[in-house]
């Protein structure tokens, strides 16, 4: 057995650090655009009217049922076939925003059919536009109740973004590519990834349990 | 110059089907053993194997599945293992397959009522006659949809061994992908063979949800 030897590996922090900030930057940006990919694929597999409803649910189970690497490598290769041609950072936060919008559209939907009919009724009653109604009646309570599954996903989406060092994008894992053949320090390079990615996730979960106090203090109330 | 993509290739890319299937079932048998050691370590009334067991889960699952691959790829033959890449990158899956399903299968054994406890204390069961008889049977009907979701997740994950040289699905894909410069063609036909696998079982998975909650 070798002896771990870590020092080749943390003089290239500066590069590191770099992965580190672009893993944080199309996470955060591919969440963003999940959600509201989510709550727009939530509403219409809601609707009443089955044309609008089947293409959502088809995006929602196609999505679910193939492999992420799969996704990606089909928008980053496959797409310029029909004249699309992404940069690996674009290709990489359209398929994680993509493949984050249908997992989360499942939870905000269960979440949208949570809310107590007499909810929507009494909004009504007291002379809400439908816009009103859905914003403060139907999603923020909705959110509000499935925020922890929204968190487990948020964290699997931030975890999935190591995937497209496949396409050569240069974040966290791509660096510890490019790191483990400038030291072919293998095992250490990996070890001091997991470590980053496990403290990211602790940091992620901290923040939105932050977040959620802010976002929804009505959770908090003593009765 | 190129090759034709033609239906030997896609014969190719079944023969890959089969190994992601093959490597998924054993990550699931794997993960199913110590899965149940991870539980069972996890419900004991002792604080400190509890606890171990909590870290495992924590750390696993906060581990991009790539990276865990990575280190058991390289780690085997650091710590002085010569074995096959893909006997070192099963039981990398295995381990994963363990920290989700020690965590799925600890959430099926404390949803069971606490009245069933005190009836099989009440009944003079031992803690262990009552785990046997009375707490795992029913959290085995419990745990079944999810664990059967988690299947589908465990074949779509196989997918990441390709980037270590892993000869399945996705791998055969992009091999096909280089010698035909067919990409769009070759990747749909990959997801399309997973989707038929996966969806069955994803309905499935569903079915069982109905009928054995509700």
């Amino acid at each position: 057995m070798n002896y771990l030897d870590f020092t080749g590996v943390l003089s290239r922090s500066d590069l590191l650090l770099n992965g580190l900030v672009l893993t944080a930057q199309i996470s955060v940006a591919a969440m963003v655009i999940a959600l509201v990919i989510a709550v727009v694929a939530a509403t219409l597999s809601l609707n009443e009217r089955r044309v609008v409803r089947l293409p959502v649910l088809a995006y929602v189970e196609v999505i679910r049922n193939t492999p992420f690497i799969v996704q990606v490598f089909l928008i980053y290769f496959g797409l310029p076939a029909l004249g699309l041609r992404l940069e690996p950072i674009t290709a990489a936060i359209v398929a994680m925003s993509i493949y984050g919008g249908a997992y989360c559209s499942e939870i905000i939907r269960a979440g949208i059919q949570g809310i107590a009919k007499g909810q929507i009724e009494a909004g009504r009653a007291l002379g809400m536009s439908p816009l009103t109604i859905f914003r403060h009646i139907v999603l923020k309570p909705a959110v509000a109740s499935v925020f922890p599954s929204l968190v487990a996903q948020f964290i699997l989406l931030l975890l999935s973004s190591s995937v497209v060092s496949a396409i050569s994008v240069p974040e966290l894992t791509g660096t510890g590519n490019d790191i483990q053949g400038l030291t072919l320090r293998n095992m250490e390079i990996y070890l001091v990834i997991a470590v980053i990615y496990v403290a990211l996730v602790a940091i992620l979960k901290g923040s939105m349990t932050v977040l959620e106090r802010v976002l929804f203090p009505f959770k908090f109330l003593r009765r | 110059m190129f090759q034709q993509y033609s239906l030997a290739h896609v014969q190719f890319m079944l023969t890959g089907l089969g190994w992601t299937v093959t490597l998924a079932l054993i990550a699931l048998v794997g993960g199913s053993i110590a899965g149940s050691v991870l539980t069972l370590m996890r419900v004991s009334s002792n604080a400190i194997l509890s606890r171990i067991a909590q870290f495992y889960i924590f750390v696993v699952q906060g581990t991009p599945l790539l990276v865990t691959l990575f280190i058991a790829y390289f780690g085997a033959s650091y710590v002085g293992f010569a074995v096959q890449p893909l006997v070192a990158i099963a039981v990398a899956f295995s381990f994963y397959a363990a920290a989700f399903l020690g965590d799925i299968w600890r959430g099926a054994i404390q949803s069971v009522p606490g009245g069933q406890h005190e009836g099989a204390h009440a009944l003079g069961l031992s803690r262990v006659a009552a785990m046997r008889y009375i707490i795992i049977p029913q959290a085995i009907r419990i745990a079944t949809p999810p664990t059967v979701g988690f299947f589908v997740q465990l074949i779509k994950n196989t997918s990441l061994a390709s980037v270590v040289g892993i000869v399945e699905l996705t791998r055969t894909a992009q091999i096909v992908s280089n010698a035909t410069f067919k990409p769009l063609e070759v990747y749909l036909t990959a997801a399309l063979f997973y989707f038929l696998v996966c969806f069955p079982i994803t309905l499935f998975s569903r079915r069982l949800e109905k009928r054995l909650n509700v």
